[in-house]
């Protein structure tokens, strides 16, 4: 077995509710943490709605799990790429999302933001650096 | 599967953890405790109510290492070590304590 850490992406394309897809991997990207790997996450297009501010579910009766993106900096998973076109096509900012942020370990535990906007350019550029992509 | 305390029963998973997070009460994790050979002091509580409260807060039962870390910075160096966490919970202090806790098997835990 090869002890080479490897770069995973997890790209996020689609709503929070209504499929899994967003549940699902969220979860594996938890999982996947415990193997101390490069981690990754992307979201793109409706994917971006993941990360929106003051979810509401009580009207679809689906667990509304955004408090658990608060827990991915404490699973070391601290790169979290938003498509800024994607945004902008949805009359999103920043603003909208939540503020999700990590201790730097190696900063005097800083508290540092966890999302980093990124041009599709510039994400595209990051997706051709990964060894692994999955696409939910 | 289910489990009987405070004279009623509670439905379990084929791993003996709660089904329904929201029946939990105290009597639940006691009688775990008990058919595990464990009598809950403070220690235990201080874990256990941890745990609620972390889940309460982010929905998910922590990794045992992230278990770790939270303990250590919350409730002091000496409890965020796995040594002082298997002392209170020998089976894991994730998949055990959860278990006592009522919350589901901890995300992150192979």
């Amino acid at each position: 077995m090869s002890e080479q850490i490897k770069k995973f992406m997890y790209i996020n394309r689609r709503a929070p509710y209504g499929t899994i897809y967003a549940w699902e991997s969220l979860e594996v990207v938890l999982i996947g943490a415990a193997f101390d790997q490069d981690v990754h996450v992307a979201f793109i297009d409706d994917g971006v709605y993941q990360l929106l501010k003051g979810q509401d579910t009580s009207a679809v009766d689906m667990k509304n799990f955004s408090p658990t993106y608060q827990a991915l900096g404490d699973y070391d998973v601290t790169k979290l790429y938003v498509e800024k076109e994607s945004l902008e096509e949805r009359g999103l900012t920043l603003e909208d999302l939540m503020p999700l942020t990590y201790e730097d370990e190696d900063d005097d535990w800083a508290e540092k933001d966890s999302i980093r906007l990124m041009s599709r350019a510039e994400l595209a550029d990051i997706m051709d650096e990964q060894d692994i992509l999955f696409s939910f | 599967m289910a489990i009987e305390a405070n004279g009623k029963t509670f439905e379990t998973d084929e791993e003996g953890y709660l089904t329904n997070l929201g029946e939990w009460e105290s009597a639940i994790a006691e009688e775990m405790a008990r058919e595990d050979d464990l009598e809950l002091n403070d220690e235990h509580w201080e874990i256990i109510n941890f745990l609620r409260e972390y889940y309460e807060e982010y929905q998910i039962a922590p990794a045992v290492r992230v278990l770790t870390k939270a303990v250590g910075k919350r409730l002091g160096k000496e409890k965020g070590n796995s040594k002082y966490l298997y002392s209170l919970f020998p089976y894991g202090p994730g998949k055990q304590a959860c278990r006592f806790a009522g919350l589901p098997k901890p995300t992150g835990c192979i």
